[in-house]
């Protein structure tokens, strides 16, 4: 059972959250950890052991597929609520929970009306608002410097690491309370992945990230703290530097000691 | 294991150019190259052999009828002791058709594709879309007599002075016939939009509606374009529903609820009669053929600029 650190502040906990997708496997098998707040979370193990999973309860992703039963809970603070619960509408959850995918996914609009898509979803009329939030979130993206003079040109123009770093700025232009990243340098170059990574650091001031990576040394670079997953079990959840240093479970020790994984 | 290996060898023995095997192969590869060939030419040969046709039949016309009179005089009587060959009220009836018909289907269209392609699982779909497309497999014969005794009567109880034969009900017949090639090109192109975009416009908060129209339209554009151009095609070639309905009346006007001629009415209006060949009557068809030709081709140039223009848009 995983100890919650009552130092520190919650911005969500999992309790004993399962999940699945057909009836006969459990993907995601009780799995409960706390999310700190202005906190790097990073989740790692095997292909296959559930972190993309666990990531999209976070924001109801499973919701969009045929129904599937979330058991268990995921409380969000301050109000804590069970963001899983029926009664929760899944649209306000991802108003508050933003989400960067593994692979760039800009939408075929110009860099602007990228950034600005959450916006525009939620309603806002205000032009000088929208201006301010869209260079304040290509700002953080550290992007603002690379397309300010272009910024109605179309998004597919940029390189694979800008349109990451936009799909970055997209999600926090809405200030999220929480961005969850899935493995969002997988698809870059290792300058473009280095640009994330400090972003990624820089970003934690303002908002707790929780982070899939395959990458070891990202999750030590980036993480306050991680979580190892295998075979849908949380096996070991605990500040980065003791999980790296001094894990406590054999099988986390041979992950990153990539003795398998 | 010593055996398959005696097999193998028997099928695979390595024979001389000149062997009669190798011969009867070369031959029959070259036969069904040239079978491949003819049928793919054929198809080009047919158009070029129509283009031709209509040009040349065409030619005699404006020796009789001056290009300007035939582009700027407002009557088309060609049959009449005094005839005037002016092609505007053709084509206005053809443009006016077709604008009502296109009122009614591309909305219609866009939104049964997006609630078919966004909305729906695959359980509604298989039986939402072989009714849908029933809509093309009614005989256009019946979609005019419906035009003729059915819409226009119902019509003409909100708009008195609806005339018998109108453009109005013929168009919004025509495009009630022509949603199923909009709907199902265009649902086509909106489920191949990847799903990673879908999701990560829900992922912002978007709801489905948002998602469909933000999204998914905008990157299928391309496609949506395609199904726009051919349901135009359809709409500007359809012959059936104005020749009953819309009254064979050539008419310089943009009221839709007057009586009008299509090019394509036109046409079978005057290849039933029986017009002596070589007569400036029987080249009126091919001139009208003609200028349908270069109508719908000026729409799929545009079509094809427009979907250059927006592609690679995922
Ligand atoms: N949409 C899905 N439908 C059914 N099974 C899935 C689906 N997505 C993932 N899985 C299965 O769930 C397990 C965990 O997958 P995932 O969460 O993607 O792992 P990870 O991100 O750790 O590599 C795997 O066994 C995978 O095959
Ligand atoms: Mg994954």
């Amino acid at each position: 059972m995983v100890e919650v650190n009552p130092n520190l502040q919650l911005r969500a906990e999992v309790k004993n959250l399962s999940f699945s997708y057909s009836t006969e496997k459990k993907v995601l098998n009780s799995v409960s950890m706390p999310i700190y707040d202005t906190k790097v979370t990073a989740l790692i193990g095997p292909s296959g052991c559930g972190k993309t999973t666990l990531l999209r309860c976070f924001n109801r992703m499973h919701d969009l597929y045929k129904v599937k039963e979330y058991q268990g809970e995921i409380t969000l603070y301050p109000e804590q609520m069970n963001i899983l619960s029926k009664d929760i509408d899944p649209i306000e959850v991802r108003m508050r929970i933003g989400m960067v995918f593994q692979k760039p996914n800009p939408f075929p609009k110009t860099i602007f009306e990228n950034v600005v898509y959450g916006l525009r979803v939620r309603g806002v009329k205000k032009t000088s608002f929208i201006q301010e939030r869209c260079e304040k979130a290509l700002q953080q993206a550290g992007l603002w410097d690379e397309v300010k003079d272009r910024l109605n040109s179309s998004a597919q123009m940029l390189s694979g690491g800008q349109q990451q770093r936009l799909c970055i700025a997209r999600a926090l232009a809405t200030e999220p309370e929480v961005l969850l990243l899935d493995e969002p340098t997988s698809a870059l170059d290792p300058i473009s992945t280095a640009h994330v990574e400090e972003l990624i650091i820089e970003l934690k001031k303002d908002v707790t990230i929780v982070i899939v990576t395959h990458n070891l040394h990202q999750a030590a670079r980036v993480s306050d703290y991680t979580a190892f997953m295998y075979l849908g079990d949380l096996i070991e959840y605990g500040p980065t530097t003791k999980i790296f240093t001094n894990p406590a479970d054999k099988r986390t020790e041979s992950y990153i000691t990539g003795r398998f994984g | 294991m010593a055996n398959t290996a005696k097999k193998t060898s028997k099928l695979s023995t390595f024979t001389s150019a000149n062997h009669p095997v190798r011969r009867m192969r070369r031959f029959r590869e070259m036969m069904i190259e040239l079978v491949l060939f003819l049928a793919a030419a054929s198809s080009v040969l047919v158009t070029v052999g129509i283009v031709w046709i209509l040009v040349s039949e065409s030619l005699p016309f404006f020796q009789t009828v001056s290009l300007v009179e035939f582009l700027t005089e407002t009557q088309w009587t060609p049959l009449f002791a005094e005839p005037k060959y002016g092609i505007l009220p053709l084509v206005c009836g053809t443009l006016l058709t077709t604008f009502v018909a296109l009122l009614v289907a591309i909305p219609l269209g866009t939104i049964s594709a997006t609630f078919l392609s966004e909305y729906t699982n695959s359980t509604v779909r298989e039986i939402v879309k072989p009714v849908l497309e029933l809509l093309a497999a009614v005989p256009t014969v019946v979609y005019g007599y419906f035009a003729l005794i059915f819409v226009t009567p119902l019509l003409q109880k909100i708009i008195p002075d609806l005339s018998g034969f109108n453009v109005l009900s013929a168009g919004l017949v025509i495009g009630i016939m022509i949603i199923p090639y909009i709907s199902s090109l265009a649902e086509d192109a909106m489920r191949s939009v990847p799903g990673y975009l879908r999701e990560g416009s829900f992922a912002m908060g978007a709801s489905r509606f948002q998602t469909s129209f933000r999204v998914v339209i905008p990157a299928a554009f391309s496609g949506i374009t395609s199904a726009y151009i051919l349901g135009i095609s359809r709409a500007i070639g359809e012959t059936m529903v104005v020749a009953i309905a819309a009254g064979m009346q050539p008419n310089f006007t943009l009221n839709p609820l007057q009586p009008a001629e299509t090019i394509t009415a036109y046409i079978v209006q005057v290849s039933m009669g029986d017009l002596p060949h070589g007569s400036i009557g029987y080249q009126s068809i091919y001139v009208a053929g003609l200028t349908l030709l270069v109508m719908t081709l000026m729409f799929n140039v545009i079509g094809y600029y427009l979907k250059k223009k927006y592609r690679e848009s995922y």
